[in-house]
């Protein structure tokens, strides 16, 4: 059985098309552990990790406590809202501190673009980037990925769409990294301000016109608007934007094919997905959330795998 | 390298058909007992033994499942290589049942130690025994002994028990290589 290309998972664009298949492959017998009356496994027992959270996270927090916890690790939480970090500590001086009560890996979410790669030459831990800025948040893509696998069958040739606030996405870059490594094609659409300049370079077509592009794809992915890392006005109202981008049931029935939804959350209902296309059948949006725990587990399994005693 | 041939496919069904009544003997019809074959080697043995059971002894609605044991193993990140795990099919329920494992060699009595770890998420059963078609002794390093065995191998800790099955190797053998 081969091995994880990388020593950390610090983005999906440090990893190949194998690793990402190796992954689905673990997680696929992850999945069928949490689903036993017992859904916990000893192998990680000898393993402590550190889930360092320097900004908000809910589902991403404990889907990877979960996921730790199913592979019988011991796990520590940190939370920068309650620690020193407001006292003065330096990223590096926390780490190491927490790195010296004998820690083998680190998940952690940060708000600066590269704080996963910057630590990862710095210390000796395993890093799993949670999300960095508007960076990466690869787990997420990961599951996206897997997520749409089981329910079409495979991601090679699909058409996935990703609408919304791609400009401050993380979930957006990364999933177009792994996506365009599974051979799938891509599009992004929203507002002009909302999607990057530098789109183009990386492949990826860009299309305004919703009904459009919701014409063309097999997956829609929907973007949350991120109004906390908005310094100015994107666009006029977010009425005008729930007119122009956002879905709603009418839109959906009216494609003439079934597509599928999906979401990373948190979702702002009402804003860019209504409450009855989140709860339709076609919406995957819960079964991302299940995912999350095998593709993390699969992740931390793998990484684990590399630390020699 | 040397290859001996322990067993040929004329004794293998000898044995087979012998720990099948052995399993009657013990079980009668089957009615609380599952078959537990342990993947990956196991399952072969397990499948041929439950189709023998099934076709020429006649026993109906027999239970067998496939048991991965990899994420219970002892022996993660102690390896050259990377642990490969497979699939777990167990569709029953074990809870009060008598279970059957099922392997093809008993070596150190590792893996039956991660096995009887890894029943546990699906229930608590009755007993648990065990099968194996080689029993190589004098080699354990935990106090497991098979209750029911199809041949006893004295060899040293150098050679090994290598099982074929037609099924993967065209051929039904079990060889001992020295290298």
């Amino acid at each position: 059985m081969p091995e994880l290309s990388v020593d950390h998972l610090l983005g999906i664009k440090y990893l190949n098309a194998e690793d990402i298949n190796l992954i689905f492959k673990t997680a696929d017998h992850f999945k069928e552990v949490i689903n036993r009356p017992i859904k916990k496994v000893p192998s990680l027992r000898d393993i402590t990790i550190a889930n360092l959270f320097f900004e908000n996270s809910t589902r991403t927090k404990l889907s990877f406590e979960l996921a730790e916890k199913r592979l019988s690790a011991d796990v520590i939480n940190f939370s920068a809202s309650q620690s020193s970090v407001n006292k003065g500590e330096t990223l590096i001086d926390t780490v190491n501190n927490i790195l010296s009560m004998k820690v083998d890996i680190v998940v952690m979410r940060h708000p600066n673009v590269g704080a996963g790669v910057f630590l990862s030459k710095h210390v000796d831990a395993k890093i799993i980037n949670a999300g960095d800025g508007t960076h990466e948040h690869p787990t997420q893509a990961l599951l996206d990925s897997y997520s749409i696998r089981e329910k079409l069958g495979n991601v090679k040739g699909k058409k996935v769409l990703i609408v919304g606030d791609v400009l401050h996405s993380r979930v957006a870059l990364s999933n177009i990294f792994a996506l365009q490594l599974q051979g799938a094609k891509i599009k992004v659409c929203g507002p002009t301000t909302l999607i990057p300049k530098y789109i183009s370079s990386l492949g990826v077509e860009v299309e305004t016109n919703l009904k459009k592009a919701l014409e063309w794809c097999d997956v829609a992915n929907v973007l949350r608007v991120q109004h906390e890392r908005m310094d100015i006005n994107y666009f006029p109202s977010t009425r005008e934007y729930t007119q122009l981008f956002g879905i709603n049931k009418i839109i959906l029935d009216n494609l003439g094919k079934k597509i599928v939804i999906m979401h990373p959350g948190p979702i702002n209902r009402g804003v860019e997905i209504t409450s009855d296309v989140a709860d339709a059948d076609q919406s995957i949006i819960l079964n991302q959330v299940e995912n999350g725990v095998g593709v993390r587990m699969g992740v931390i399994y793998l990484l684990a795998q590399q630390i020699k005693r | 390298m040397s290859k001996k041939i322990l067993l040929n496919s004329k004794d293998i069904e000898i044995i087979l058909h012998r720990l099948a009544c052995q399993l009657i003997e013990n079980h009668n019809d089957f009615s609380n007992t599952v078959l537990v074959g342990l993947q990956p080697r196991g399952s072969f043995l397990a499948k041929r033994l439950a189709d023998l059971l099934k076709n020429r002894y006649h026993i109906k609605d027999l239970k067998l499942g496939l048991l991965d044991i990899t994420f219970y193993r002892d022996d993660f990140r102690r390896r050259e290589q990377p642990l490969t795990a497979t699939s777990t099919e167990i569709d029953f329920i074990i809870e009060d049942k008598k279970v059957v494992f099922i392997d093809d060699v008993l070596f150190s009595g590792r893996s039956i130690r991660a096995a009887l770890t890894a029943i546990q998420s699906y229930g608590r059963p009755e007993n648990i025994e065990l099968l194996v078609l080689i029993d190589r002794r004098f080699s354990r390093h935990l106090p497991i002994q098979p209750n029911y065995k199809g041949r006893q191998v004295d060899a040293i800790n150098e050679e090994k028990v290598l099982v074929t099955w037609k099924e993967t190797h065209k051929k039904d053998a079990v060889y001992l290589e020295n290298n």
